[in-house]
């Protein structure tokens, strides 16, 4: 390998000079001739019946080409909406979904009908015209009354409005943890749901080619294979004749993940029409129907003794699954799973419960399952240790995971691959300034005022995944990744990806990696993704911070593949033996001779031509897959310095420290991006962000960002970063996941700030968001 | 987020517009910076049958001083009005608030008559205009502000009329306004205004009731020695305000009073 220079340099990304000036190409930059724009006719009850469509005036309207409900779709769609098993085998109740309702609409926004016309406006104005007689149903809003088996029902007819209830591990399993224990904390801790707000909302066009029976979606999705393979399954092709285009994507952080009623409804219609059809989501649709995030409670006992050192835990997870279940909806129950932290315990008991409402489905959302984990596990960690009258560090280091323990096997059998948790600790307590922030906080208390400091000290797995894990849990499909490196005739290299951007900036960091394992100049790297009709079979998208971890690691193996071919033929060239030649600062030469050399470029060239070895074929390419033995796990601290207004009960987050940890760093302005976006979509969780809909009617009330609590850049204070460096040994390259980790992280940290304000007052836990008009009637009551 | 279709014409003065406005009747709507009326329009929350653009009417966009008074153009820019020397001397409140509005998005396109003949509840202008006395300047007539703002979002403009002027006071004594919401670029959840002048306090609320608020009773107290604290409890007297996603209606009144007293204390503090 070439002396590295690339790999860790801070090089601006590639993509941006056309992303910030207006020249990226998202899908409403995109149009094929004669397409009709389709509009859709969404339920504007939670639930309903759908007792009749009239269509009458709305196929006169001026520019309708079209008016479809769910009958037309019948023919042309088969199948139902696909649940992974994720990490519940096992699920009681799925109910059936047909992309368009037909008798009754399950939650407010789902599709009844579809207009198509020669115009985006006359679309939506036809779509007005459609008469929709419904009989309202009742709304089933609430998790634990949903529960009850009296509960009126999300779909009516079923036995009951539970998908799953799964039990990890029993009460047996904390037993003995609890029988050891000094103390008990317990607590209620709810996750707030959450709408993913993408700056490019969704957005299909699709155009089938009725003689050539092919079709052609250009998409904003995560990950094009999976859509290709659930869209063709759907509308009767073949893989073969289908081809998803995603071109630039204005972010998902989740919830472009898993498929959508319009990507199989749009496809269908441009067939049904035979024109290419368009649709772009609106803001208060992507609002009202892209999946949510979150959406959950927890039941947390936790066990301890009196010195701190945590025994044990028994929790449970209420889920709110929405109307229906989203394809990796069950993937969030892995907060089960990581709710031990980065502590060791006795014994955790551990269960699951999915319970539909009439809501839009929950699926995957940044961090999907982990921030959950880390939120509740940093929260009891911090009532321990308010409890026993203990220092939040000083439980903290008692009860971590230490570094000669790693390989660790934690309570559910998941290997921690490598960590230093206190180091990562100790580097943010003294960037925070911790123990003059304490003193400080002591002589604003002695003001009436209320200052807190946070911390969250967490871990992550990411990098999905090993087939082993992940084959079972998508159904048979293991989450590897592939790649494909393709030298041309003079030496410049395209590299092709089955994981795709959304904003990580794979067009930047892959090209490094390459250009420094093959000693070429960065410019001659062109990264390729996004099209199911370029590169391998078969791509597994971008999600669980797996990019770099799995499918930059397939490119690595590609590279380190194109090497040995081209060493066959430098050997041939050279007149040497093969194992005599190195490769080295991008030419190959005979070990200790360096003027027996060949450059790369002449061998690529070379490689095309007819003096080859005796049975070498030409070309100079290789395709690899790697199948990751072990998840990744980054780890780091956050600080949150957060006051709150004694009298108006508004929390200002003063300051912001994040040490990060994911092994090695490619390209550390890009992760320092990452992290950034990362704690601003925690801390939004934590101060800003509620999905709000209306507990009787089930009427969505933040269908619009003057509603919903997106917070801008104006809300946060300069976030302080650093990294500790603890190579993965679980990939060659010796990196970790961190598109997730800010996320992951804030929170927990924001909240334990806010309790720790507000601890005078004897307030202990305080529920997300932590709005104003929350805390000031939290510490009215406090008061009396 | 589509609006449903219009009719659209731009008038060169304001007589105009104003019979552009007879013309189309009265579900017609005037449009100047358009950034609250295009979102419900999108929103087909308003659904005009004509939009009357007002923009091409230069003359409408001016700050004058006249005398002891600022006439304030209706197509006036929020930015304008924040970074204008004239106002910044001799009405600092009205600077103030107007760097308070939206984000530079809004404040490069919204303008000082759009706010008023809108009357959100929640906008800043029309709380200063209450206190201070303004004067609603039309083709037609003046209004005083306390005879303007009806109910939300009525005003008592007639269907062809057309805000021109909007007529401050000077007065730069003491003054303060206090938007208490979560994003910087939000609508205020309450405001609190307070001015020295004349001699006397006057403090208005913002989104406290479908109108804005002055605070006579505050005033009063003010005026017969209260201290800040003990004026402000009086902010509450009488609003009934309604609750909303932000806050209910008690918290509305809680901060009434907090921001009432912060108010009057870091205006006394200038």
């Amino acid at each position: 390998m070439a002396v590295s220079q690339l790999v860790g340099a801070k090089i601006h990304r590639r993509e941006d000079p056309r992303l910030i000036t207006g020249h990226g190409h998202y899908i409403d930059d995109f149009t094929r001739q004669g397409a009709a724009h389709a509009a859709f006719v969404r339920s504007p009850f939670a639930h309903a019946r759908i007792k009749s469509i009239d269509v009458t005036d709305a196929s006169k309207a001026p520019g309708v080409a079209g008016v479809y409900t769910a009958r037309d779709f019948k023919g042309q769609l088969a199948g139902t909406h696909p649940a992974a098993p994720a990490f519940v085998a096992d699920k009681k109740y799925i109910p059936e979904r047909f992309p368009i309702a037909e008798k009754e609409a399950c939650y407010q926004g789902e599709i009844v009908a579809a207009v198509l016309a020669e115009t985006k406006g006359q679309a939506a104005d036809a779509a007005n015209l459609i008469q929709v007689v419904y009989e309202e149903l009742p709304a089933v809003m609430d998790l634990e009354k949903a529960m009850a088996s009296g509960s009126p029902k999300v779909h009516e007819g079923a036995a009951d409005n539970i998908s799953w209830d799964m039990t990890y591990t029993g009460p047996d399993v904390s037993e003995a943890a609890f029988k050891e224990a000094d103390v008990v904390v317990k607590e209620r801790i709810l996750q707030n749901r959450l709408a993913p707000v993408p700056m490019e909302p969704r957005g299909v066009l699709a155009e089938f080619e009725t003689y050539d029976k092919k079709l052609t979606i250009w998409m904003s999705s995560q990950n094009p294979h999976f859509i290709r393979l659930f869209v063709s399954g759907a509308m009767g092709l073949k893989e073969s004749q289908v081809r998803v285009i995603s071109p630039d994507v204005g972010g998902g952080f989740g919830s472009k993940i898993s498929p959508y009623p319009e990507d199989y409804l749009v496809p269908a219609l441009s067939r049904l029409a035979e024109r290419p059809v368009k649709w772009i989501e609106t803001r208060t649709e992507s609002l009202q129907n892209a999946t949510h995030g979150r959406g959950q409670f927890y039941d947390v006992e936790v066990a301890a003794k009196k010195d701190g050192t945590l025994l044990g835990m028994r929790m449970t997870q209420f889920l709110d699954v929405g109307a229906y279940v989203g394809t990796f909806s069950a993937f969030q129950a892995c907060a089960c799973l990581m709710a031990g932290g980065a502590y060791k315990w006795k014994g955790i008991s551990a269960r699951t419960i999915g319970i539909l409402t009439n809501r839009v489905p929950t699926d995957p959302y940044r961090g999907a399952g982990r921030p959950e984990a880390t939120h509740l596990v940093e929260r009891m960690v911090d009532l321990v240790a308010r409890e026993l009258k203990i220092d939040p560090v000083e439980i903290r280091k008692k009860n971590f995971i230490q570094p000669q323990e790693f390989p660790y096997t934690q309570n559910f059998g998941l290997v921690v691959d490598s960590g230093e948790y206190a180091r990562a600790l100790d580097v943010a307590l003294k960037l925070a300034g911790y123990d003059d922030l304490r003193k400080r906080q002591a002589d604003l208390r002695k003001q009436g005022r209320y200052l807190g400091i946070g911390l969250s000290t967490w871990i992550e797995l990411c990098g999905f995944g090993p087939s082993a894990a992940t084959a079972p849990a998508t159904g048979g499909i293991a989450l590897v990744e592939s790649a494909q490196v393709r030298v041309t005739p003079t030496g410049s290299v395209i590299v092709y990806t089955g994981t795709h951007s959304h904003g990580q900036g794979h067009e930047t960091t892959f090209p490094q990696i390459v250009a420094d394992q093959l000693g070429v100049p960065y410019e001659s790297v062109e990264l390729r993704h996004g099209d199911t009709a370029e590169g391998t079979a078969f791509g597994y998208g971008t999600y669980g911070s797996r990019s770099l971890a799995v499918g930059g690691v397939a490119i690595s193996k590609a590279v380190g593949k194109v090497i040995d071919k081209g060493k066959k033929l430098a050997a041939h060239m050279l007149e040497a033996a093969e194992e005599d030649v190195v490769y080295e600062h991008g030419a190959f030469h005979v070990k200790g001779s360096p003027d027996k050399s060949k450059a790369f470029g002449e061998v690529a060239f070379a490689s095309y031509g007819m003096n080859l070895p005796e049975g070498m074929e030409q070309g100079l390419e290789a395709v690899a897959y790697f199948d990751p033995p072990n998840l990744v796990w980054p780890f780091g601290t956050h600080i949150a310095v957060v006051e709150v207004d004694a009298e108006t009960g508004s929390a200002k987050l003063e300051k912001y420290i994040a040490v990060d940890d994911c092994g090695n760093i490619i390209n550390p302005m890009i992760v320092d991006g990452q992290i950034h976006g990362g704690i601003v979509q925690g801390v939004a969780q934590a101060l800003y962000e509620e999905v709000v809909y209306d507990d009787e009617t089930g009427q969505l009330k933040t269908g619009t960002l003057l509603d919903y609590m997106l917070p801008s850049a104006n809300e946060i204070p300069p976030l302080s970063l650093d990294h500790t460096i603890t190579p993965s040994p679980t990939n060659d390259l010796g990196v970790k996941g961190i598109g997730e980790a800010g996320t992951i992280a804030a929170s927990a940290a924001v909240i334990n700030a806010v309790c720790d304000a507000l601890s005078p007052l004897g307030i202990k836990h305080v529920d997300m968001p932590a709005s104003p008009d929350r805390l000031w009637k939290m510490m009215k009551e406090a008061r009396q | 987020m589509i609006p449903a279709a219009f009719e659209y014409a731009r008038a060169s003065s304001v007589d105009e517009a104003s019979k552009l406005l007879s013309k189309f009747g009265e579900d017609a709507k005037v449009l100047a910076g358009g950034h609250s009326l295009i979102p419900l329009m999108r929103l087909r929350l308003a659904q005009p049958s004509a939009l009357v653009d007002i923009n091409g009417i230069k003359e409408l966009d001016h700050i004058k001083e006249d005398g002891h008074k600022l006439r304030i153009g209706a197509l006036t820019p929020h930015v304008t009005i924040q970074n204008s020397s004239v106002v910044k001397d001799k009405l600092p409140l009205l600077a103030e608030v107007a760097g308070e509005v939206g984000d530079n998005q809004v404040r490069n396109m919204g303008t000082m008559g759009g706010v008023i003949a809108h009357a959100d509840a929640a906008g800043d202008y029309p709380t200063l205009a209450l206190i201070l006395d303004a004067e609603i300047v039309t083709n037609r007539r003046t209004i005083p502000a306390k005879d303007f703002f009806k109910d939300l979002f009525t005003t008592a403009l007639g269907p062809d009329e057309v805000v021109t002027e909007v007529v401050f006071p000077v007065a730069n004594g003491p003054h303060k306004y206090i938007k208490f919401r979560r994003r910087l670029f939000d609508w205020a959840i309450v405001g609190v205004a307070a001015q020295k002048m004349n001699g006397g306090w006057r403090i208005g609320l913002t989104n406290v009731g479908p109108t804005p608020v002055r605070a006579n009773a505050v005033e009063k107290a003010l005026h017969d020695g209260a201290k800040p604290e003990e004026a402000a409890e009086h902010a509450s007297d009488g609003l009934d305000p309604a609750g909303d996603l932000r806050a209910s209606p008690e918290y509305k009144k809680h901060l009434a009073r907090v921001l009432t007293k912060r108010a009057i204390q870091q205006a006394q503090g200038q």
